[in-house]
């Protein structure tokens, strides 16, 4: 499992457009927000928590592809599947390295970020730690879209229409946390429900992730 | 005689066969009294004036739609349990018809909801999850035209029909810890004794059956389609081998 971890990180790393692809991806979306919604400190700053989760969100996205596909194509994955190694483990596996890879640098990223938003200066914590906690989710929901549309040729398009309706609810919560943190209310709440996502997708979602691969393997 | 005789795609459509027409009729026949009866024949309401009728197609299609969820639900459970191909296609032919009746729930809200609410979307609870619910029926009918091969495209969609249903139940929580409601809470309730007085709540009731009765239908005559058109295919592939 560790094998295959190290494999994929330096695969992310080394083989190009990966790694820091979704930094950029963010940057630009960020970037270009102030384009859209004109250049008031109040108003980004109001906006700033939701824009960066957004963000993260459509970065995370954007890599999704990259999770499975390339290892469908070059028959790795036909490899991996007849490995004595569970299904589940190896979706599991391949969800940790696409948040390492992606879903760990946005969190670093977004205070940078929230700098050219103007954001205030209480929602720095609240968007890291909401990131950070919903992060995981974002990931393992996204390997469970990346397996159900493996099979397809350009599936892409369809994937997105697969994993946004289920990234409601982590947006939701993630950007409650930062939103009210941002105003200086209490975040308990909010925060516990985010983390129980977090946990409860990452505990199940690779049994079906894990099941839809089967299948298409089939 | 069990209900898994039903799993015989033959005996299914003779049985449907006959009673498609029964379900049709009495579908048009309760749509027909319910909506005259309630478009023309109930009072109107002392505050709402006559916008008050549109509840007749609002609530039945809002009604279907969920329900058609639950039974697309249902029918991906026995399909993953005990492979049934009639279920897989039964959950396949009720997607695109829980998906229109989610649109015309959303629509006649719309419609309502500009005079009443002085606009026509505002994003309350129970209308947020109406399009999240709208969304993931997308989703499920453009993961089965996406996939080829027919026991790939079943088996997918059964389980994203599931993981789908944990997360549209999710969402709808969510939702309602994110954004205060606009919209009234459920009128009709199965446990009350008087949900409203009862010049209002006979027609409902009938267009409700309507509504149920006519989705009934349209699952049949859509499901003995997919068989037929899967047949169909299945000659031509062995005409080409031949």
């Amino acid at each position: 499992m560790i094998a295959l971890l190290k494999r994929d990180l330096m695969l992310a790393i080394r083989a190009g457009g990966g790694f820091g692809l979704g930094l950029a991806f963010f940057l630009i979306v960020t970037v270009l927000v102030p384009f859209g919604v004109g250049p008031e400190t109040a108003l980004l700053a109001k906006i700033a928590p939701g824009i960066l989760w957004i963000g993260a969100l459509l970065a995370c996205l954007l890599s999704l592809d990259r999770i499975l596909a390339l290892d469908w194509e070059d028959g790795s994955l036909d490899l991996l599947a007849t490995a004595p190694l569970p299904m589940e483990g190896i979706v599991t596996i391949k969800a940790l390295a696409h948040w390492i890879t992606t879903g760990l640098p946005l969190v670093f990223a977004a205070p940078a970020l929230g700098v050219l938003l103007s954001m205030p200066v209480d929602a720095y914590l609240w968007v890291v730690v909401s990131l950070a906690l919903g992060t995981p989710a974002l990931s393992v929901i996204g390997t469970f879209g990346a397996a159900l549309t493996v099979g397809i040729k350009r599936g892409g398009l369809l994937m997105s229409l697969l994993v946004l309706p289920l990234y409601v609810p982590t947006l939701i919560f993630g950007a409650e946390v930062a939103r009210r943190g941002a105003e200086g209310l209490a975040v308990q709440t909010p925060l516990l429900m985010l983390a129980g996502i977090s946990a409860g997708v990452v505990a199940l979602l690779p049994f079906a992730s894990a099941a839809v691969l089967r299948i298409n393997l089939r | 005689m069990s209900i898994w005789e039903y799993a015989n795609p033959v005996k299914f459509i003779r049985t449907t066969d006959r009673l498609l027409p029964w379900f049709s009729w009495a579908a048009l026949s309760c749509l027909a009294i319910g909506l005259i009866w309630g478009f023309f024949f109930t009072p109107d309401d002392f505050r709402q004036g006559s916008t008050v009728k549109i509840i007749y197609l609002h609530v039945p299609a809002a009604l279907m739609a969920i329900n058609a969820w639950l039974m697309m639900l249902v029918a991906s459970l026995i399909w993953i349990v005990r492979r049934h191909h009639v279920s897989a296609l039964a959950a396949r032919a009720a997607a695109p018809v829980g998906a229109v009746m989610t649109v015309i729930a959303l629509a006649t809200g719309a419609i309502w909801g500009q005079p009443m609410w002085g606009t026509w979307w505002a994003w309350d609870p129970r209308l947020t999850s109406f399009l999240i619910l709208f969304l993931f029926y997308l989703g499920y009918i453009a993961l089965w035209s996406a996939i080829e091969d027919d026991d790939t495209a079943a088996d997918l969609t059964s389980i994203l029909c599931l993981v789908g249903s944990v997360f549209a139940l999710l969402s709808r929580y969510a939702v309602l810890f994110w954004n205060q409601g606009l919209h009234q809470e459920a009128t009709f309730s199965a446990d009350k004794e008087q949900n409203i007085a009862d010049v209002f709540w006979y027609p409902a009731v009938i267009s409700m059956v309507g509504f149920a009765l006519l989705f009934i239908a349209l699952v049949f005559l859509r499901t003995q389609t997919e068989i037929r058109a899967r047949r169909a295919r299945a000659l031509l592939a062995r005409e080409r081998t031949l």
